[in-house]
Order: structure tokens, then C-alpha cells, then sequence
């Protein structure tokens, strides 16, 4: 026998054991995630099990929707706009949703506000954010592809002036009121709102339902909009369920932890060059997975090597804001 | 057929395609020619229903195609663009069995990867088919995207440039089979052309465009003379009958 058939039998029982590259990734971040939980779960506990139990848990899940939340949104953003430097926060999403917030507090008043549970007052933004979103980014991206400096641009613009609006009307309101909006605004990795986890999490699940039916069409996607409208792509009412997805995606995490702008950039981009390839079944959960990796892993070096002395937003930003500015310079480079 | 009727395209004011009636017969090539800048891709972008039109209807066998679904055209009408360029990392086998979305769904059958195997057959892709397409050269991606377009099946085949890019030898294979696609399948093949002797030698019908607005229309015998190339082109242009074949010469 030669050496050579002697290679081939050897090879074949191992490609069929094999998992694509992909799914080895894939398969390997969740046992990561599986392992960060546990660790966080479990890690210098002191006292009562049945306090720190659902504590950490309600910690996790909050980090766990907000991961998944920022991932899944960046992703699905970058596949209908078809480029890997805008995020739904570069272009002003999350800035929006601040400025709904503050603009129902300043039409109607606190008092108003407050007779509201927490909950349906976080169910009425999202729907208006959802509106507004589907308005006017189905503007700016369901038509003819517009060249990425005009996005950068408009993206810019859009994040200052609904800051500045947003800014102007705190100014303005009266001081007590002024309190209680900033405590709505105020929510953090440190400070999450635990009032809204529950019906963040139905939020979640109906987005990624309407999602999961489209499914299919988010491959097409890449291959840009002329090309995935001649395959037979229904463009216009595709993009607009991607855009709702992402609004109420991104109301989820902006209402959980506050605003966070690069972070979806990093586990994107990393995801992408994980999987090498364009197919959503792997970066969609990869992305997911390394989200929930670096916000969990991240919170408990805060919570145990910097004692609290930072923030994880800190931290997340400042790797995803060197992502942008590498992704910016080699984008340049390359053009 | 193809009913292109009254179909006006602006840009600030400008009017790139202006008031074209156009009826393409089922079956055959036709080809369209004329100058750079004429308005040919902007009227092959609003035929096959990638740029909204401001004025005018284009039906494809009696459908409206601003009003039927994107799906059912998918599969009546394929379009290759002249300019494609893509933002993910694909293979050529991963790219042509795109081309069987409109039927597959994402989820390709035994028969779309027949399918898929034929495509890259007819365009001698199959060596090529597990490269990335950044990896090749400018002639081969443009093969890639014809076998994805063929792939798609469909009655009507549209085709931006497709001999961009493409050698001598590639160019006279892409013909050829764009000839036989129309022959022995019986497709209606439409494409812009450069090369007016390609279209002269190869199609059925040739439509010459100048200015957003349709010039001429004939067989190849009909249009290929020197007033008309000259009108069109505005260079001085001898047309000889070589074996049968209507040749323009314009070197000298
Ligand atoms: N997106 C656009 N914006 C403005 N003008 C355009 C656009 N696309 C095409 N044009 C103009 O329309 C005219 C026709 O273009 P095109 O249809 O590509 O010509 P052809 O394919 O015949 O060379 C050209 O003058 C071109 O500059
Ligand atoms: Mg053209």
C-alpha cells in the first residue's frame, strides 16, 4: 500500500468527526459563556446562598439581554447597511431613545409620568422609537445605496442634535422633575433598572421572533441592495422589520445600562473574523457569545480586581472605540 | 415581451433616460448598444426594477414590475448590474448558489445544487469554485456573476456589460453561450454591449441608444452602418461584410 492511500483512509473518519471552522467557534465561545457564568455565580460567595443566588442571577440576566441585545443589533444593522463601521449607536439609535424619554417627560410632566408603572411607560417608548426609527432610517437606508461618509455624516449629525434636543428640554423643566428624569437616565452596568427586566425580556424574545420569520434573508442581505432585491427580496419591507428589530433592540440595552456606542462595533467585527464568513447562522451567535463573554467576564474583573472603582462601560468603550478607529484606518487604507 | 412604455429617469433635473417605447420579443438576443452615458444601465436598472422610474411602465409578460412581487420576478427576470462589488468574504460556489435563492430560500436542494454544478460547468468555473472571489482576477468574478445569474433560471436574462473584464477567448465563450442559453433553452437574452461587432455578429435585434432616448432599432443589418455608428459614436466608422458578418472599423 502507498503511502498516499494510506493518508487518505486516514483522513476520512476524521472529516466526517470534523465541525466546520465556525461551529468549532461557536461551539467553543457558549462553553466559555457557560464557564464565565458559573464562575460569576459562584465566586467568593460569603453568606446566604438564597440572597446571592438570585441577586447574581438578575445581574447576569440583565448583562446577559444587553449583550445579546447590542450584539444582535449591531450585526443586523451592518448586514442591511453593508458595511462593518456603522452601529445602530454610531448612527444616532440610541440618542433617540434618550430624547423619547426625556421628551415624554417634558410634554407630559412627571406626575403624568409617574402614574405610569415603570413598565407601560417603557412599552410606550419602545413603540415610539420604533415608529420614529422605522421613519427615518427607512429614509436614509431603504433607497439606493448612499456612500458611507454621507451615513458617518448624517449619523453624526443625528446623535448631536437629538442629544442637544434632549439636552435643552432637561434644562428647561422644572428642577423636580429634572430629578426624576435623571434618575430614569441614569442607568448603568453598576445601576441597572431591575424594574423593566421582565418586560425587557418579553421585548427580546418577540424582536427575535420577528427576526427568526426573515431569517433567510439576512445572507441575501450582504450581497447589497440591488442584488438582493433581483433575487426577489421584498427590500423595503424586509429593511423596515430589521430597523423595528434593531429600535426595539437597542431600547432594551439603552433603558437596562444607558447609552453604550462602540461595544457592538468590537464583538461584531471580532465575530466576523471568528467565523470568516458571511452566513448569520454563525455570527449571530458568535457575536452574541462574545458580547455576554466580555460584559459578564468584564463585570466581575471590575467587581473583584478594580473593587467597583471603575466602570465596565468604560472599559467596553474604550477596546470598541479602538476597534472604530482601526476598522476607520484600514477602511481608508484599503480604499 | 418585455413593454417598455413611455419610461423617463431624471437626476436633479437631468434627464437620463427620456421617454423610451421599447418592445423586446421573447426569445433571442438583443442587444444594446450606443456611447457612455446614454442612459443603457439606467434603463436596465428600471426594466428590472432596481431604480424607481419617475414616468412610464415596464411590463414583463404582463406583469407590472413597480407592482408584482419582488419574488415572482425573481423568477421570470435576472439581472447582472455592470458594477458589482461585494462587502462579505464569499466563495464562487457560495455566490452562484445565491442564484438560487428565488427558489431555495436560503435552503438549497439536491436539484439547486444540480443546479449550481451546471452554472459553474457552463462557465468552466469548477476549479475555481471554492476560491474567494477577492482572490480572482476581474474577468473570472464577472464569470462568477454571470453563472449566478444563469443559475437563477429564469425566461429573461439581462446583462449589464458582461464581457467586462473578459479576454478575448472569454468574451467569445460568454457569447457563445449567451447565443446557445437563447437557442436551445429558449431565454430572451438583453444586453449592453461595447463592442459592436460582438453585437453585430451575435444578436438578433440591436437597440442603439443615444441621449436617454432610443436612436435606432433593427436587425444587425440594419443598423450596422456607417451614417447610423457615426451618428451614435461620432467617430468615422467603415462597415465591411466579412464572411456574412457586418464588421465595423473604426481604428484608422
Ligand atoms: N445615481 C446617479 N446620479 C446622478 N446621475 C446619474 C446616476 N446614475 C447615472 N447617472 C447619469 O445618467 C447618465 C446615464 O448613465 P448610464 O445609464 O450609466 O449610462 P450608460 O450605461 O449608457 O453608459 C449619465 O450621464 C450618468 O452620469
Ligand atoms: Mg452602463
Amino acid at each position: 500500500m502507498s503511502l498516499e492511500s494510506l493518508a487518505i483512509t486516514n483522513r476520512v473518519p476524521q472529516k466526517t468527526l470534523s465541525l466546520s471552522r465556525p461551529a468549532k467557534i461557536t461551539l467553543l465561545l457558549s462553553l466559555f459563556v457557560a464557564l464565565t457564568i458559573f464562575a460569576f455565580m459562584t465566586v467568593d460567595v460569603k453568606g446566604n446562598w438564597d440572597f446571592v443566588i438570585p441577586f447574581r442571577g438578575t445581574k447576569i440576566a440583565a448583562m446577559a439581554l444587553v449583550g445579546y441585545a447590542i450584539a444582535v443589533s449591531t450585526v443586523l444593522f451592518q448586514t442591511i447597511t453593508n458595511n462593518r463601521i456603522l452601529t445602530p449607536s454610531v448612527m444616532g439609535f440610541d440618542a433617540m431613545y434618550v430624547l423619547i424619554q426625556t421628551a415624554l417627560v417634558f410634554l407630559l410632566g412627571t406626575q403624568r409620568m409617574m402614574a405610569l408603572s415603570p413598565q407601560l411607560r417603557f412599552v410606550i417608548e419602545v413603540v415610539l422609537m420604533v415608529s420614529f426609527a422605522a421613519l427615518l432610517y427607512r429614509w436614509l437606508f431603504g433607497g439606493p445605496r448612499r456612500s458611507l461618509h454621507l451615513l458617518v455624516l448624517c449619523g453624526l449629525i443625528f446623535g448631536v442634535l437629538f442629544r442637544s434636543l434632549a439636552s435643552f428640554m432637561q434644562r428647561i423643566i422644572d428642577p423636580n422633575e429634572f430629578a426624576v428624569l435623571q434618575d430614569m437616565l441614569f442607568a448603568s452596568f453598576n445601576s441597572f433598572d431591575r424594574d423593566l427586566l421582565v418586560v425587557s425580556v418579553v421585548l427580546v424574545f418577540a424582536a427575535s421572533a420577528v427576526a427568526w420569520r426573515i431569517r433567510h434573508t439576512f445572507d441575501v442581505l450582504t450581497l447589497g441592495r440591488e442584488t438582493a432585491i433581483s433575487l426577489g427580496v421584498d427590500y423595503r419591507r424586509v429593511v423596515s422589520i430589521i430597523l423595528a428589530v434593531i429600535a426595539i433592540l437597542v431600547s432594551v440595552s439603552t433603558a437596562l445600562v444607558g447609552p453604550v456606542t462602540f461595544f457592538g462595533l468590537l464583538v461584531a467585527n471580532m465575530a466576523y473574523q471568528l467565523t470568516d464568513t458571511y452566513k448569520h447562522r454563525w455570527n449571530l451567535p458568535c457575536a452574541a457569545a462574545l458580547s455576554l463573554l466580555f460584559l459578564i467576564g468584564g463585570q466581575m474583573v471590575v467587581e473583584r480586581v478594580f473593587s467597583f472603582n471603575t466602570s465596565l462601560s468604560i472599559i467596553v468603550e474604550f477596546l470598541g472605540g479602538l476597534m472604530f478607529i482601526i476598522l476607520l484606518v484600514r477602511g481608508v487604507a484599503s480604499r | 415581451m418585455i413593454d417598455v412604455k413611455g419610461v423617463t429617469k431624471a437626476y436633479d433635473q437631468k434627464i437620463v433616460v427620456n421617454n423610451v417605447c421599447l418592445q423586446l420579443p421573447v426569445g433571442g438576443v438583443t442587444s444594446i448598444i450606443g456611447p457612455n452615458g446614454a442612459g443603457k444601465s439606467t434603463l436596465l436598472s428600471m426594466i428590472s426594477r432596481l431604480l424607481p422610474m419617475d414616468a412610464g411602465t415596464v411590463t414583463v409578460d404582463g406583469l407590472d414590475v413597480t407592482k408584482t412581487p419582488s419574488d415572482v420576478l425573481a423568477r421570470r427576470l435576472s439581472i447582472l448590474r455592470q458594477d458589482n462589488h461585494l462587502g462579505s468574504r464569499l466563495t464562487v460556489r457560495d455566490l452562484v448558489t445565491f442564484g438560487r435563492y428565488p427558489y431555495s430560500k436560503g435552503r438549497p436542494t439536491a436539484e439547486d445544487m444540480e443546479h449550481v454544478r451546471k452554472a459553474l460547468d457552463y462557465l468552466n468555473l469548477e476549479d475555481l469554485a471554492d476560491r474567494f472571489l477577492d482572490e480572482l482576477s476581474g474577468g473570472q468574478r464577472q464569470r462568477a456573476f454571470v453563472a449566478m445569474v444563469l443559475c437563477q433560471d429564469t425566461d429573461y436574462v439581462l446583462l449589464d456589460e458582461p464581457l467586462n473584464n473578459l479576454d478575448l477567448k472569454h468574451a467569445v465563450a460568454m457569447m457563445k453561450l449567451l447565443r446557445r442559453t437563447a437557442d436551445q433553452l429558449g431565454k430572451t437574452v438583453v444586453l449592453v454591449l461595447h463592442d459592436i461587432n460582438f453585437a453585430s455578429c451575435y444578436s438578433d435585434y440591436i437597440v442603439a441608444m443615444k441621449h436617454g432616448q432610443v436612436a435606432y432599432q433593427g436587425t444587425p443589418e440594419e443598423i450596422m452602418r456607417p451614417e447610423i455608428m457615426r451618428h451614435l459614436y461620432e467617430v468615422d466608422v467603415t462597415v465591411q461584410n466579412v464572411n456574412g458578418q457586418h464588421i465595423a472599423l473604426y481604428y484608422a
